[in-house]
């Protein structure tokens, strides 16, 4: 089963490899693994995206706390999340396919963020079958991919739930940055309706 | 391990105000406000700035003949003393002969702090004279560690690394720290160094109802069994776990390190567990029908076959480590947290119980063997490691610490030196590293110099550290070394005898003459070759003021029984073969 686990982590060097040294000698391949700044400067966001049982799973989990520099893992499988990644696609494109090319994009909601005589890019925002459904579409209807980039999956979870971790620093550090701080906390943010769309 | 605070004593007097230092008095300093009294290491060029400042601290400095005892030795102090034990080297080959020390550390979960000194972080990742990469090597086999390039972070690094090290399941932890922030100053300020207060896993969970399901099965076990591992000593839950087995009477079973968790002479000690342990041990955790395992993680070697193991026992599983639940055998109600905490929550509810039925069947199993006395065996003319382990035993009352390498004569101390004291016994359980018993016992010895100290070691390992005399000279160490010399890799060949063929291959083994090497270093010594010599010697051994070496020459081709091979069910051991000496019956006995 594929475990998608959200890890805050102290932005220090070195936190990356403990993470995957971790995943590495439980011979756990990673699917997909982004990094990226949080609401807290030196808090980072890590999504991990591994196949693993249930029981790997927990331990996996367990693991990850026992690092000292990760603050808070969630197993975002377990809940109702949003869950996103963006994949950049370079399409030969030639002025024949042009416009099959522009009506693919829209159905799917991408974008085309460059053009040139005898290519276009894509942007797409998504979950991972929709972009996969685009990269079908592509394939079948033979448009040839010269390269994509993929970033691997994003995931929140929806509604009020809240890093135990950020929301202590925030209570700790009054007047600090937080994102979080005036925010009325009971309003779940679901801006992605159009996730059902594609 | 008790997670608040450090039991270590500090010295206001360093730590009062602050002051002004160069980085190495910063590292001595803040040791010594963590109250480190003694430190094991050999020094070299990435370190000298911190060794130039030694002298000016409160610090007994043990120098060691290799890195690798420098580690053992702070495993040893810190298994004797329960305070973290410190080891320093310097950068590249000192630093990487730590290693096998460290992982010991980490398979045994022992509390030690290893600083080495690093290049200037100028030259950091140029592949500099003595440079390597400390802290990516050592990553997998520490619990954490740190690489410090800057003065000011000298003083936190450490005193989070000794909480780290100590708190929740402790663990070995190493501070690399480049030369020139030895040598550069900034202001120390030991109370603003303080770590973030330890916070527990967020998976722990003990509560009201794991409790209660732990209860009713304890309540209707008609057959339960305590697995008792090291977390009790960890834990310093002795009290606990003795009240938990004298409420319900219920018979405790004990893996390697968890032999002193439970007083051997306590008649509901079954005795150790696992591959070598007595039949009656594991016939009874296979009949169980309730395990409670306290403090353990069900090590292969303690399990066999996971799939026949304790097939109609329901598993209570308290532990601190939220990784080992479920990690080997599947439990049924897992109280995750200390120990001490868990059974404090459950004694209070958890009623007296009629265990006889059950115990009477134990004993029944024991059979003949319940009456054991090897003492009572006739001399056959033959030395038997068994008998000098007993002997051993007896001399010292049971009192000693007793510090054992890797191999036959390692599980023989553990069958025939009944330990009655906590923390009397140190051993290398997880990684089973040879070499580790001379070393660990110096660390023993200088964390409790008024306790008798026995180094029990066979002849292969005992060679691979054995410089270490030369550090027992140099320290005017009292410690007493019995060497179990058969002429083999005593254990390699009992596995080549019994799955090989007898394809004794590479296991014979050309020893010098032990005693000689001793006085060569200045250190008495003595063979024994018959029985009738071993107590004699043994006392001789005792009187001396000085460290002794007895090299008992012992029969050749003996093996451990009984014993369990590797991938079987723990109810098929091999059993003490018909014609083995130290098989009796009640009535010889």
């Amino acid at each position: 089963m594929l475990h998608t686990f959200v890890a805050l982590v102290e932005d220090k060097p070195g936190v990356l490899t403990r993470v995957a040294s971790l995943f590495r000698r439980l011979n756990i391949n990673i699917t997909s693994l982004t990094v990226g700044n949080t609401e807290r400067e030196e808090i980072s966001r890590m999504t991990i995206v591994a196949e693993a049982a249930e029981d790997r799973a927990h331990r996996i989990m367990a693991s990850l706390y026992k690092l000292e520099n990760v603050l808070e893992v969630d197993d975002v499988g377990r809940h109702s999340a949003v869950v996103r990644e963006l994949a950049l696609l370079k399409v030969v494109c030639t002025p024949e396919t042009r416009a099959d090319l522009f009506q693919l994009a829209e159905v799917f909601h991408a974008r085309i963020v460059d053009l040139a005589p005898e290519s276009l890019m894509l942007e797409i925002t998504g979950s991972a079958s929709k972009i996969e459904g685009l990269v079908q579409i592509l394939v079948q209807s033979n448009h040839k991919i010269l390269e994509m980039a993929r970033t691997g999956r994003m995931a929140m979870r929806r509604g009020h739930h809240t890093s135990r971790v950020v929301e202590a620093l925030s209570d700790i550090t009054p007047g600090s940055e937080s994102v979080l701080a005036g925010k009325p906390k009971h309003v779940a943010l679901d801006l992605i309706a159009e996730e059902d769309h594609a | 391990m008790s997670n608040s605070g450090n039991p270590n004593s500090s010295d206001p007097a360093i730590t009062s105000q602050p002051t002004r230092l160069t980085g190495a008095e910063t590292l001595w300093a803040t040791m010594v406000g963590e109250g480190v009294r003694d430190v094991f290491g050999y020094p070299g060029g990435a370190i000298l700035p911190a060794y130039d400042a030694l002298r000016k601290f409160p610090i007994r400095h043990i120098l060691v003949r290799h890195e690798q005892g420098a580690a053992h030795m702070a495993d040893g102090y810190a298994r004797a003393s329960g305070r973290v034990g410190v080891a320093v080297a310097t950068s590249g080959p000192g630093a990487t002969n730590l290693v096998t020390g460290i992982a010991n550390a980490m398979l045994d979960s022992i509390p030690i702090v290893c600083v080495t000194g690093q290049v200037s972080s100028k030259v950091l990742g140029t592949d500099a004279f003595q440079e390597v990469d400390i802290t990516g090597i050592t990553l997998p086999v520490t619990k954490h560690n740190y690489l410090v390039s800057r003065t000011e972070d000298i003083a936190p690094a450490l005193r989070e690394a000794f909480r780290v090290a100590q708190s929740g399941r402790p663990g070995p932890v190493l501070v690399d720290i480049t030369k020139d922030a030895q040598q550069n100053s900034a202001i120390f300020d030991f109370e603003a160094a303080a770590p973030a207060p330890y916070r527990p896993h967020p998976m722990l969970r003990a509560d009201s109802t794991s409790i209660r399901e732990a209860l009713d099965l304890l309540r209707t076990a008609k057959r339960p069994v305590i697995l008792a591992g090291h977390g009790i000593l960890h834990s310093r839950a002795f009290e606990q776990v003795r009240t938990l087995a004298e409420r319900g009477q219920i018979p405790v079973a004990c893996t390697l390190l968890g032999l002193t968790a439970f007083p051997a002479s306590h008649p509901l000690n079954l005795g150790m567990m696992g591959m070598h342990g007595e039949s009656w041990v594991n016939q009874a955790i296979q009949q169980a029908d309730v395990l409670i395992a306290c403090g353990m993680r069900f090590d292969d070697r303690v399990t066999g076959a996971l799939a026949t193991y304790a097939p109609n026992a329901k598993k209570i599983h308290i532990e601190i480590d939220p990784a080992e639940i479920n990690k080997n055998v599947r439990v049924d109600v897992a109280l995750i947290g200390d120990l001490k905490e868990v059974l404090e929550t459950l004694l209070p509810l958890l009623p007296k119980r009629d265990g006889a039925p059950w115990l009477d069947a134990i004993s029944a199993m024991k059979g003949d063997a319940a009456v054991r006395d090897i003492q009572q065996l006739p001399d056959n003319g033959h030395l038997y490691a068994a008998h000098v382990m007993h002997d051993l035993w007896r001399e010292t009352n049971g009192d000693a610490i007793v510090v054992t390498d890797v191999g036959q004569h390692q599980m023989w101390e553990a069958q025939y030196y009944k330990h009655d004291r906590p923390h009397s016994l140190i051993t290398s359980g997880g990684l089973g590293t040879m070499g580790f018993a001379l070393p660990a016992a110096i660390g023993a010895k200088v964390a409790c110099p008024d306790r008798e100290v026995w180094v029990v070691a066979g002849d292969g390992g005992f060679q691979m550290t054995s410089p270490e005399l030369s550090t027992i000279a140099q320290e005017n160490l009292n410690i007493n070394i019995a060497i179990v010399n058969n002429g083999y890799l005593g254990m390699v060949r009992q596995w080549q005898e019994f799955f090989y063929d007898k394809n004794y291959e590479s296991t014979p083994l050309l020893s010098p003459d032990f005693v000689k090497l001793a006085d060569a270093h200045g250190i008495h010594g003595a063979h024994v070759r018959k029985r009738g010599e071993v107590i004699s010697t043994v006392q001789a051994a005792r009187k001396h003021d000085g460290a002794f070496l007895i090299d008992f020459h012992v029969e050749q081709e003996d093996s451990v029984y009984p014993m369990i091979p590797a991938g079987a069910a723990l109810h098929e051991m091999i059993r003490r073969p018909a014609g083995n000496p130290l098989v009796e019956t009640a009535s010889k006995a």
